[in-house]
């Protein structure tokens, strides 16, 4: 069966979609699991993540429904979302959920 | 209940295949015992490069590996070629007479020639083979499998198609009463939290946690720092951005429930259900801890291909995206890749795997079987002395 989407929205709590082929840009964004099409704002290769919602300086990144890491500068929607505006959690992160998990 | 076909032992484990082995006490004797191994054909040369020379840690851990690769269910029979006063010989002999397995010790410098030794270890080796023959398959049912979860050249469809169709897998045989082993614990930092907090109890999610923070640490002891060293260039041409979100898509394997019991490298659960092992990320030496713990059979999912097998245990390849499976069908089992552009849910591609996992138990081979992939290597913690 021939499929009509070209990303797929893993989790309902995610911010980001994940590219299911080339999309090119200015491409319409059809994605599985997400109410709305977007139109993609920059190339995002195969397998990589495109943002659908407008994501704040230094908010969550949220893939498979938890966090990847958060986002080092403002990422508008429907944008690359990856190492140029993403940054791994730091020590004290890391740190502070698993205390956090502890207490629960 | 599922059912499946395998070889009863006498100490009441369950096998899926019957080799009969050779395998050396130290690496010194690689090369003779893949000479004798040759001699019968059929019979699997084991050859690892270590149990000499290694730190307390390293050499409890290589004889817990030799001692339970040995005396492994899939194991019909065990030759094993040993230097004179050999004390990993002395014990694997001992484990394996107590499992009521036949073994066979052959000793360098105990007044036999090198002629004699290879002559005496064929004709052992001929014997064990037409015994083993002879022992035949029972109905036995799904509870006594051990499956090992294993991933290895991971890229960015492997949290999106193969290891979450290899956690529905696990999900499955968990719900008949089976057991999975993830394996890994480098593979899991970053996204420790979420597998302690599926444990059974705290006391499971601390130990897990604990495994962790020690492997991160001896990282750390080297200068190295596992956080600038993943995700690789690789995984991030790919489209992994952050080392947790890579680790969050390999947990995926675990499926959804309870973690019951953390392992060492090597250790035989004691549990049914859901276990985590302590390994390596490399595969080669994970592979090898799992089915020394007791797995009959191994699933590891691939992005880029990786070859690994094993000389007891067959490994089910499951590859993640279409490319790979096309290009690499001989080396890969199952194409989770079909969730990408064929519509197949985890679920349908969960079901596959656990069908395959029934017919490679009954005897069906897998391609690294096909392939005589037979990579063998123990995890090495310290320097040799």
């Amino acid at each position: 069966m021939e499929v009509s989407y070209n990303a797929l929205r893993l989790h309902p709590k995610d911010n980001v979609a994940v590219a299911l082929q080339y999309i090119g840009k200015g491409e319409t964004v059809l994605i599985s699991n997400f109410g709305e099409d977007l139109i993609a704002t920059e190339e995002i290769s195969y397998g990589h993540k495109i943002s659908i919602q407008a994501i704040k300086e230094n908010e969550e990144i949220t893939k498979y429904g938890e966090c990847m890491g958060k986002a080092t500068e403002e990422i508008p929607l429907a944008a690359h979302v990856h190492v140029h505006n993403v940054r791994g959690l730091n020590e004290n992160e890391r740190a502070d959920i698993i205390h956090h998990m502890m207490k629960t | 209940m599922t059912k499946f076909y395998g070889y009863r032992r006498p100490d009441g484990s369950i096998g899926i295949r019957n080799h009969v082995i050779v395998i050396n006490t130290v690496g010194n004797l690689s090369a003779l015992t893949r000479k004798v191994a040759g001699l019968v054909p059929g019979v699997i040369p084991v050859i690892h490069h270590g149990g000499e020379s290694q730190f307390p840690e390293d050499y409890v851990q290589t004889l817990r590996t030799l001692v339970g690769t040995a005396g492994h269910s899939n194991v019909s029979a065990a030759l094993v070629i040993g230097m004179e006063d050999d004390r990993i010989a002395q014990e694997i002999e001992a484990a394996l007479i107590e499992k009521g397995k036949p073994v066979r010790t052959i000793c360098l410098n105990c007044n036999l020639t090198i002629q004699e030794m290879v002559k005496e270890g064929k004709s052992w080796l001929s014997a064990a083979l037409e015994n083993s023959k002879k022992e035949t398959r029972e109905q036995c049912d799904i509870t006594e499998l051990i499956v090992g979860l294993e991933c290895g050249g991971s890229d960015a469809w492997s949290g999106i198609t193969a290891n979450p169709s290899i956690g529905a897998f696990s999900d499955m045989i968990v719900h008949e009463g089976g057991t999975s082993v993830l394996a890994e614990t480098t593979e899991a930092i970053g996204a420790e939290h979420i597998l302690a907090s599926n444990a059974i109890n705290h006391e499971v999610g601390r130990e897990f946690l604990t495994i962790v923070r020690n492997y991160d640490r001896r990282i750390k002891e080297t200068g190295e720092d596992i956080r600038s060293a993943n995700p690789t260039p690789g995984n991030m041409a790919g489209g992994l951005t952050t080392l947790e979100e890579k680790s969050l898509g390999c947990i995926k394997k675990g499926g959804s429930t309870p973690l019951r019991e953390v392992i060492s490298y090597s250790e035989m659960p004691s549990e049914k259900g859901f276990v985590f092992m302590d390994t390596p990320g490399y595969d080669v030496e994970s592979v090898c801890g799992l089915a020394a713990g007791g797995a009959q059979i191994v699933l590891f999912s691939t992005g880029k291909g990786s070859p690994t097998g094993s000389p007891i245990v067959p490994v089910i390849k499951i590859g993640t995206n279409p490319k790979v499976y096309e290009i690499m069908s001989e080396h890969i089992d199952i194409n989770a890749g079909k969730i990408i552009d064929e519509n197949k849910s985890i679920k349908d591609i969960g079901k596959e795997i656990f069908d395959k996992v029934i017919d490679v138990s009954n005897g069906e081979k897998t391609a690294a079987e096909n392939q005589l992939n037979q990579e063998f290597a123990i995890w090495r913690l310290a320097e040799s002395i």
